[in-house]
């Protein structure tokens, strides 16, 4: 009995835990060779809620509108004049920040609409560029804006923006485009 | 000479004991960053360069549709088609209740639109008029950074 009892006692159970790292390190390189840590990014709106049929698109005012058609060749059409995709920008930042001054351009900027109208058969490419370029309008607007309020810019305004906080700049100059639904395409 | 088999006695040895933890660290850190269950996409998707670019930080939020020519064996490409998780779609009016219920699982649903460049706008349409109608309105067209620029 004073044997046995003996014996349990000098029987340090231990786990051995020299081999921890080597789980560990085969652990780490399963999940190093699985990830991927690449950040999605794109060019961010909403869309226009569904409407009904019967429901009338709201009415907008023929000078509040900028109208931007790509054709299925690539060539741009800015208020019905030939023009190119680097020319949306400064037309969009003119039309945006008028103010009424022009009676081409939007009689305010809540009130400026662009609209982008394309082919069905436009490359979706183009279609990106010229997003790009009216979104990078806005952009500038809202960097100016955020600068006169004393931010280095408009992304340095929205870090510090709150969640619950309204984003004042986008409520002065909200970005309001509209995607037509396209033509059928004349390609062929 | 004493000094000398003195330097030989004492053996400089890097304490080994805290690698498990180090390791463990480090582990823990790519283990919370994976995202376990990537899709195999079956459509080409060579996004378009833009500089207007948000990035979407919650993975979460996110759900993908894809939108290219679908990959072939031998490097060719066939039709363009559209895919959402795991499947291409064959009736384009299904996705409209796909993604209502993507919706009330995550309200704050983002559709990324992952499209081929050389896609036609005529199928990105078609899909944007179904996030429409499934409720869906949050999206963002997926585009690289363009480095040539910079």
């Amino acid at each position: 009995m004073g044997v046995l009892a003996k014996k349990k006692q000098r029987k340090d159970a231990e786990i051995p835990t020299s081999s921890m790292a080597d789980i560990a390190f085969l652990l780490l390189i399963f999940f190093l060779v699985t990830t991927t840590i690449d950040v999605d990014t794109g060019i961010g709106m909403t869309l226009p809620p569904d409407l009904d049929q019967e429901q009338e698109p709201p009415p907008v005012r023929e000078r509040n509108l900028l109208k931007i058609l790509i054709n299925a060749q690539g060539q741009v059409l800015l208020e019905d004049l030939p023009s190119s995709v680097a020319q949306i920008r400064s037309e969009v930042l003119t039309h945006v920040q008028n103010n009424g001054v022009d009676p081409r351009y939007s009689e305010s900027p809540n009130k400026a609409v662009v609209s982008i109208k394309t082919d069905r058969e436009t490359p979706y490419n183009l279609y990106i560029q010229t997003m790009d370029e009216v979104w990078m309008a806005y952009f500038e607007i809202w960097d100016t804006e955020a600068r006169s309020m004393g931010f280095a810019d408009y992304t340095d305004y929205r870090a510090q923006l709150e969640d619950v906080a309204e984003n004042e700049i986008r409520e002065k100059w909200p970005a309001q485009v509209s995607l037509a639904e396209p033509d059928p395409g004349s390609s062929d | 000479m004493a000094h000398f088999t003195k330097k030989s006695k004492a053996k400089p040895e890097i304490s080994t004991a805290s690698l498990p933890d180090i390791i463990f660290m480090l582990l823990i850190f790519f283990m919370v960053t994976t995202v376990l269950r990537e899709q195999e996409v079956q459509v080409r998707t060579i996004l378009p360069m833009a500089e207007a670019l948000t990035k979407i930080e919650q993975k979460r939020y996110v759900s993908y549709v894809w939108m290219g020519p679908v990959k072939l064996s031998g490097n060719r490409f066939g039709e363009t088609r559209v895919q959402i998780d795991d499947a291409l779609i064959d009736d384009m009016t299904n996705i409209r209740d796909i993604m209502y219920r993507k919706l009330v699982d995550q309200p704050r649903l983002i559709v990324s639109l992952r499209v081929d460049e050389e896609s036609g706008m005529g199928i990105v349409t078609d899909v944007q008029g179904e996030l429409r109608k499934g409720g869906t309105l949050r999206i963002s067209y997926s585009s690289k950074r363009d480095i040539s620029n910079l």
